[in-house]
This record gives structure tokens, C-alpha cells and sequence, in this order.
């Protein structure tokens, strides 16, 4: 017995370095005193310091914040309705669009929104991508919705419509507040995954228009400066924090996905 | 719940309405724009032809379908995709069944926080993730210094380990582990103890536990995470793209590569939707598959 | 003319009929209660008095005035919900006090009146509190005390002591009969527990598939059996069934298997030849021990199995073949666990009116 468990934990505890030990590495070299990523040097802020003053790295990050932004709220009020939708009416139709776009392929999401964008002559930029980004979204804000509805009690909206609400202020005084939780996650979720995308952003964004792993994926593929590794750790370090949040506020949101 | 049952309709139409239309404007037309286009002839800039063309004819054909199945590069590429998606799916299990056992078998106040170590790195940006094996199996770095000098004294030639079938696959499970362990998890979770000491009070030992009693169950586990992990590895191009060597480009990198450097939007459409049906006959292959086999009681039914 | 009339009602699900043509007439300030085992429609009942289901059939009128098309927050109907639907996230008072607002009441008269529900329901002092923070019983007497706050026609109790333990429950019964009295409401209370039904209710209607099987006070209800059903369903009950071989006189005699002629006392006219049973509760038989010569209307069998008690033994005794009559007798003499053993032969008598015939 005591024998396999420590093989068990051997085993767990070699997948959780594979997890995590190139991400260390990755923040551990943003702050070394060379331009290779080979060896440890010496400690340097210099990399985030060639980040604060680098235009394009700049102008790539008010992209991703202006798409995410708008595309988190866009799609958290659309995901939102498009769960309580889901949950409350017999649908035929939405739950298939809802789940799709996040159940295949990204790269088919991807061409077909280039397609269609051009064939509608929308220059492709910061709005077609702010665009599809909300589509993939609203799938992810939904399931968390629902599952918070599912978590709620039945009655409780029945109660209200017993004490004199109508279903509108049932909605807007129980269901609504009870939700919230739910919804606030969907919306960091949603910002997260606007931030990180970058498969669809790629077909969808065109030539002039750069989000942050846009630039970060022509920097990889042109010339590798630890500068990527400062980007990237803080990058990191946003994601963690929106979704620590959003899984503090919504405890079974990291599993429903 | 027809109580008033106008109001209802409308209420229901309130709600349900701008999110449908919004996934019908943005992605259902879209996929079916696409799915036209693989009909259509290729425009002489990139792009589209006309549909209608200059004699005043609906231009249809299968011609990018008869590419795909005729010049045999492209099913070559194609059977190498998937198999690079079931070798990820196979190594992505093996690493997750037991992380999932152990997960599931800690102690309650420890799951979540184990959980939650499993899933952040997939929350950490895709290009940062492959990034780090970019450094991690660069000629400079210390891992590649140690395989080498192994394989100098052997005799042997060195081996570059960026830029090579191994990258790909090495970052593709990467990448794709905690879909596995999700499933896995959320199944084993719900196995009920006793029966594995029924099992053993019934004289089975450790190995026979397992493979009669815990892995039976968890079928419909592995098959919602080999689903998982199957379909993004099958459609991957980044991955190739970056890590990859010459002869590592998948059907992801063509798709891309139709797109945006020929420009030949009807093959594109065509190699899309191949992928999309196969990615999607799989999952759906798995599905049927977990639902029959966890039908008789299995653990999801509990 | 009664407060709530229930006339015909009928309600399906699928090819599923969860109610099945019930007609009530509750009057007002009654204490009724619907009475069966899950499934049995009452819980479908009340929702649709509530407004929560439509009728497939039927007119549901309040005070005369038809109730269909009417949603649920334009009935002055209140719902004590089996899970309390508190809003958690709202105070008690937050809870008492949304009805009140849901209804316009200005803003001055809220606290007051919240003051007095909470008074009604002895939660004074508990105002402030998240729902969390209360006792099931406590919850109980919030959502009580939301419910009568803004002075419904008629509660609706949907199974509200089911989630309390069993002293607990004793408690709350003695103080939801107190509150009725107090407030002056119809209740409708909905449960599936036989013995709060005939603690708490002033008239029971037992319902079975849908059906109302009988609508009485409750020691008729338990006296009186109409059917098969309510007999065994109320309490334990013996049901002696076989062809009538006589009538004379309101007596008519009934030849049980295993027990020969067995007379019961009836009101009714009932032809010879037709069957049925007698319902024959086990505390009316005299279980003693067997004598030389047994006179009429005494029957002898074995004691089969018994059930220790404490207060009192069910002695189950099986006659010749095999029929089995449960009696019971009170333990009245200390030091003694029971009176008869397994196996002892026992004889076994009760007056000719204490059965219940019930024609087939």
C-alpha cells in the first residue's frame, strides 16, 4: 500500500514539474543578465525595461485591452442571457450555437470569420476581431451562468413570484444578485480568454492590426529576447489574478469547462 | 410554467433572441459561407471567383475536393495530423490516469488546490506555453547539452531537439494535459470507495482492483478526455508552426497556408471541413462509445 | 359558499394524469389537508391553486372569482415552499419584508409589519440575520412568517415540517395549530405523514393516483375507511375480505379465510353474495389467552412474529392457512416485555362495531 502511493506521488509530482517548470523558466530568464535563454547570468530588470519602451509592444497591448474590454462585455451580457435562456426555456437551437464555437476546431472558427469578413468588405482590425472573439465567448460565459442557475434553488424564483414579483422583477431582485458570482466570473473569463486568443485573432486581425501573442508570436518567430519573457510573465501574472478571482467567485467554474 | 403563456413567448424571445442571432450572424453563416466556398472556384488574386461566372453560369464544382483526395501530399498530411493527435491523446492519458487517481484519492481540503495547480498553466497565454519549450529544447540550453553529450559518447551524431518531431510532440502534450485530467478527475472522483474494498474482501488484489473494478468504470472519463484533447491536437498549427521542423507541417499549417500565403480560399474551406468532420466523428465516435459502456451503472450515473 | 372551490380539476404530464378530476371545497379558515404517498398528485394540487401549474381541466375560484390566467403574484395565495425559499441573500427581515415591497407598501409601515411576522412566529431579535445563520426550524418560521405578512387568503404549507426531526416536528405542529387559530387563515398543507395529517387538520382529503379517495374529519378519516386504500394507507389496519353470506339486522357477516364468519356492524345496505372487507384497526382486538371452550366471535391462532415497542407489542398471529392479524396490546403491567411469546397459541376478539365495513 505505502509502497504504491509513493510511486503514485512520484508519478504526480514529475507531471506537475512537466506542468510547471517551463513556465518557471520562462519568468526566471525575464530577469537574467543575458541575451540568450541558455544560462543564468546575473538578475536584470532590463528586459521590462526595453518592454516600457518598446512602441509596437505598447500600441499590441492597448489592443488587447481595448478587444478585451468590449468583447468581455459584450459577451457577458449576451452569454448571460444566453445561459438563464438556456436553463429557464426549452432551446433547440441555442445550445448548439452556444457549445460549438467552443468545441471545434479553432482554426475552423478562424477561417471561416476571414471569409466572411471579407466577403463583407469589414476591414479586418480591431473590430472584426474584437468580433469573433465575443462569439467564442459567450459560449464560456453561458455554461458558467448556467451552472450557477443549476446551483440555484428552484423554488427560490418561484417564491418570489408567490410574494407578488413579476417574472421581470423576480429576475432583477433574486435571480440577477444570486448570479452574480457567476456572471463576474464569465466576464474575467471571458477578458482572459479575449487577452490570450490567438488563433482566431490571427486570421481575423489582418495585416496592420497586432494584439500582445500576435507580437509575441512575430518576435518567437523573428528573433527571441528575453523581452518575450518579460511580456510573457506579465501576462501571466494578469491572467493568474483574473482567474483566481473568477474561480474564488464561481468554485466549480475551472471544472465545468 | 404557461401560466400566462404570451408573456412567456416573449419573455422567452427576449432572452434567447440577441445571443442567437448574434451566434447565427457570427458563426453559423460564417461556417456556411465556408462550407459554399469549398464549392466555389479560386479568384485569379486569391480569394473567390465570382459565383456567378462570365457566361451568366452558377460556378459550382468539387474540384478542391478532388484535389485533396486526388494528389496524395495532402491525405499524407492529413493521416499524419491525426496520428500526431492519437499519440498526444495516448501520452496525454498515461500522464493523467495516475495525477487523476491521486487527485481523486487526497484528502478533500487538498483537491481543489490540486486541481487548480493542474488547470492555471492552460490558462497561461498558448504561445507563452510554447514559448517555454522553445528555451527549454534550444541548442543552448542545458537539456540539449546533456542529451548530446550522452549521445557523444555513444558515438553517436548530436541531435538538434528544437525544430523536430519531438518539439511538436513533447509541447503538444504539453499543452493539451489538463483537458485529460478534467475528465478523469471529475470521474474518479465520484468512485465509491467501498466497492474497491468489496473488491478486496473479495480476495482481489491491487493490479485486479484496478483493472476490473476502477478502470472499467472511468471509460467514460477517458473517452471525454481523449475527446478533449483529440479535437484541438488534430486542428494545431502553432505548434508545428513554431517548434516544428520541415517535415512537421499538419494540416493546421496547410489550412494557414491557403489562407494566407496562396490564397486559395476553396482548398482552405475544403481542408477545414475535412478536419472539422473528423475532429467531430471521433468526439462523437467516443461519445457513443463512453455512453454505451457507461451505461450499465457506471460511475456518472450514480 | 366555500372560500377555494376546486371543481374538476385535471392536470397531465405526458400521458401522464397527476391529477385526475379532483373536486374540493375548502372553507375559509379551515386547517385541511391534502394526504398521500409521493406521486399521488397533492404536491401538482397545490401548485396549481398557487399558480405555478396551469389546469388541463377545470376551474380553480377563489371567493367566487375564477382563478385561470391569473399568475402567481396576482393571487392572494402565499406558498410555505418544502425548502423554505429563503432568499439567501437577503436579511430575515429582507425576506419578510419583499412582499411587502413587491405590494408598494410605503416605506414607513414596512418595519412595523415586519415586526409583528416575525412576533407571530417568536423570531423577535432575529431580524438582522442571514438565513444561513438559522436552525431548520428557524428557517421554517421565516418563511412562515414571509408568507403571512401581507395577509394571504389562503397558505399554502407544501410538506414544511418534512426537513425537521422528529421532536422538532411535534413542536412546530403544536405551534403551526396556535398560529392558524391566531391568524385566522386558510391552510392548505400538503404532507405525506399520516400522523401530523390527523394531529394538525380540521378536515383531511386522502388522494391516491390523482384521486381524491376521501375528504373527512380525521377520526373519520380513521374510523371510517371509504376504501382499501385510506385504511391501509392510515395508520396499520387489518382487512379481513370475503363474500358476504349475511345481513341481518345492520350486522352483516362476511366469511373470511382462514377465520369463518366474521360480523360487522354497517349502516349501509349490502346484498348477500356481493363481497368486501372489514377494516379492523389492531388496538381494537383483544389478544388474550386461549379459553377451554371458545365462545362465538373469539378465533384462535399462533403468534407469528412480535414487535417490542416499549409502550406496546404488536403481536402478529397467523390462523389456520396462514391468514396473518396483526393485534396489539398496551404493556400495562411492568416488569413484563410482552405478554405472549412466539409460537403461543392466543385468542383473539373484538365488539361486532369495531371493524369498518368497505363494500368492494
Amino acid at each position: 500500500m505505502r509502497k504504491r502511493s509513493l510511486g503514485l506521488w512520484m508519478t504526480a509530482l514529475a507531471a506537475y514539474a512537466f506542468l510547471y517548470v517551463p513556465l518557471i523558466i520562462v519568468v526566471v530568464y525575464s530577469f537574467n543578465n543575458s541575451r540568450l535563454n541558455a544560462e543564468w547570468v546575473g538578475f536584470t530588470f532590463d528586459w521590462y525595461r526595453q518592454l516600457a519602451e518598446d512602441e509596437n509592444m505598447l500600441t499590441a497591448a492597448g489592443n488587447s485591452l481595448l478587444i478585451g474590454i468590449s468583447a468581455s462585455l459584450v459577451s457577458t451580457v449576451l452569454g448571460t442571457m444566453a445561459g438563464v435562456a438556456m436553463y429557464r426555456y426549452r432551446q433547440r437551437l441555442l445550445p448548439v450555437l452556444v457549445l460549438a464555437p467552443i468545441a471545434i476546431p479553432e482554426i475552423l472558427m478562424g477561417v471561416s470569420l476571414l471569409i466572411f469578413f471579407v466577403l463583407l468588405n469589414l476591414t479586418l482590425g480591431l473590430v472584426s476581431v474584437a468580433l469573433a472573439h465575443i462569439a467564442f465567448c459567450i459560449g464560456f460565459v453561458a455554461i458558467v451562468v448556467r451552472a450557477r442557475l443549476a446551483g440555484m434553488d428552484e423554488a427560490l424564483t418561484e417564491a418570489a413570484r408567490d410574494c407578488g414579483a413579476s417574472p421581470l422583477q423576480a429576475f432583477r431582485y433574486i435571480t440577477l444578485p444570486l448570479i452574480m458570482p457567476g456572471v463576474i466570473a464569465g466576464a474575467l473569463m471571458a477578458f482572459t480568454l479575449s487577452i490570450d486568443d490567438f488563433v482566431i485573432t490571427f486570421f481575423t486581425a489582418g495585416a496592420g492590426t497586432v494584439t500582445l501573442p500576435l507580437q509575441i508570436y512575430s518576435m518567437i518567430k523573428i528573433a527571441v529576447t528575453p523581452e518575450v519573457n518579460a511580456v510573457s510573465t506579465l501576462l501571466m501574472l494578469l491572467t493568474l489574478m483574473l482567474i483566481v478571482i473568477a474561480s474564488k467567485l464561481s468554485p466549480n467554474l475551472l471544472r465545468s469547462d | 410554467m404557461s401560466v400566462a403563456p404570451i408573456g412567456h413567448r416573449i419573455g422567452r424571445w427576449l432572452v434567447s433572441g440577441p445571443p442567437l442571432l448574434y451566434l447565427v450572424v457570427f458563426f453559423a453563416a460564417p461556417t456556411l459561407i465556408m462550407v459554399l466556398a469549398s464549392f466555389r472556384t479560386p479568384g485569379e488574386f486569391g480569394g473567390l471567383a465570382p459565383l456567378i461566372d462570365e457566361s451568366g453560369k452558377l460556378d459550382l464544382n468539387v474540384e478542391a475536393y478532388t484535389r485533396f483526395l486526388t494528389e496524395p501530399i495532402y491525405f499524407e498530411i492529413f493521416l499524419k495530423s491525426v496520428w500526431y493527435a492519437l499519440v498526444t491523446t495516448l501520452i496525454c492519458l498515461l500522464l493523467a490516469y495516475p495525477l487523476a487517481v491521486l487527485i481523486a484519492k487526497s484528502p478533500k481540503k487538498y483537491r481543489d488546490l490540486l486541481l487548480l495547480l493542474v488547470i492555471l498553466p492552460f490558462w497561461s497565454n498558448f504561445l507563452i506555453r510554447i514559448y517555454a519549450w522553445m528555451i527549454i529544447l534550444g541548442p543552448n540550453a542545458a537539456l540539449a547539452r546533456a542529451v548530446n553529450s550522452v549521445l557523444g559518447w555513444w558515438g553517436a551524431e548530436p541531435v538538434p531537439l528544437l525544430f523536430s518531431s519531438f518539439a511538436v510532440l513533447v509541447c503538444l502534450v504539453y499543452v493539451h494535459l489538463p483537458f485529460m485530467v478534467l475528465p478523469l478527475y471529475a470521474n474518479l472522483e465520484k468512485h465509491d470507495q467501498a466497492l474497491l474494498d468489496a473488491a478486496q474482501d473479495l480476495g482481489a488484489n491491487a493490479w485486479h482492483r484496478f483493472w476490473r473494478i476502477t478502470f472499467p468504470l472511468s471509460l467514460p472519463g477517458v473517452y471525454a478526455g481523449a475527446a478533449l484533447v483529440f479535437i484541438p491536437a488534430l486542428g494545431i498549427f502553432a505548434i508545428p508552426d513554431i517548434l516544428g521542423g520541415p517535415n512537421d507541417s499538419l494540416i493546421g499549417n496547410l489550412i494557414k497556408q491557403q489562407f494566407l500565403e496562396t490564397r486559395d480560399w476553396p482548398f482552405g474551406s475544403v481542408l477545414s471541413i475535412v478536419l472539422t468532420l473528423a475532429a467531430l466523428a471521433l468526439a462523437g465516435f467516443a461519445a457513443w462509445v463512453g455512453r454505451r459502456n457507461g451505461g450499465f451503472g457506471g460511475p456518472e450515473r450514480a | 359558499m366555500a372560500l377555494l372551490e376546486i371543481q374538476g380539476v385535471t392536470r397531465r404530464f405526458g400521458d401522464f394524469t397527476a391529477v385526475d378530476n379532483v373536486g374540493l371545497a375548502i372553507e375559509a379558515g379551515e386547517f385541511f389537508t391534502l394526504l398521500g404517498p409521493s406521486g399521488c398528485g397533492k404536491t401538482t394540487l397545490l401548485r396549481m391553486i398557487a399558480g405555478f401549474d396551469p389546469a388541463d381541466g377545470g376551474r380553480i375560484l377563489l371567493n367566487g372569482e375564477d382563478l385561470a390566467g391569473k399568475p402567481p403574484e396576482a393571487r392572494p395565495v402565499r406558498t410555505v415552499f418544502q425548502s423554505y425559499a429563503l432568499f439567501p441573500h437577503m436579511t430575515v427581515e429582507g425576506n419578510v419584508a419583499f412582499p411587502l415591497r413587491m405590494a408598494k407598501t410605503p416605506e414607513r409601515e414596512i418595519a412595523p409589519k415586519i415586526a409583528a411576522a416575525l412576533e407571530d412566529v417568536r423570531l423577535v431579535g432575529f431580524g438582522k440575520r442571514m438565513p444561513q445563520e438559522l436552525s431548520g426550524g428557524q428557517k421554517q418560521r421565516v418563511a412562515i412568517a414571509r408568507a403571512l405578512v401581507t395577509h394571504p387568503t389562503v397558505l399554502l404549507l407544501d410538506e414544511p415540517l418534512a426537513a425537521l426531526d422528529a421532536k422538532l416536528r411535534e413542536e412546530m405542529q403544536i405551534e403551526l395549530i396556535d398560529l392558524q387559530k391566531e391568524v385566522g387563515i386558510t391552510f392548505i398543507y400538503v404532507t405525506h405523514d399520516q400522523t401530523e395529517a390527523l394531529a394538525l387538520s380540521r378536515r383531511i382529503a386522502v388522494m391516491n393516483q390523482g384521486r381524491v379517495e376521501q375528504m373527512d374529519a380525521p377520526s373519520n378519516i380513521y374510523n371510517f375507511p371509504r376504501t382499501r386504500f385510506v385504511a391501509d394507507f392510515i395508520g396499520h389496519c387489518n382487512l379481513l375480505s370475503g363474500p358476504v353470506i349475511a345481513n341481518v339486522r345492520g350486522v352483516v357477516t362476511l366469511d373470511v379465510k382462514g377465520l369463518g364468519p366474521v360480523d360487522v356492524a354497517t349502516g349501509s345496505k349490502i346484498a348477500r353474495g356481493s363481497s368486501g372487507s372489514i377494516a379492523l384497526r389492531p388496538e381494537k382486538i383483544r389478544i388474550e389467552a386461549p379459553s377451554s371452550t371458545p365462545p362465538n366471535h373469539h378465533y384462535r391462532g399462533t403468534v407469528a412474529e412480535l414487535l417490542y415497542m416499549g409502550d406496546v407489542t404488536v403481536y402478529k398471529v397467523a390462523t389456520q392457512n396462514g391468514t396473518r392479524v396483526e393485534a396489539l396490546r398496551a404493556n400495562s403491567e411492568s416488569g413484563r416485555a410482552q405478554f405472549f411469546d412466539v409460537g403461543d397459541v392466543v385468542e383473539m376478539s373484538w365488539p361486532v362495531d369495531a371493524g369498518h365495513f368497505i363494500a368492494e
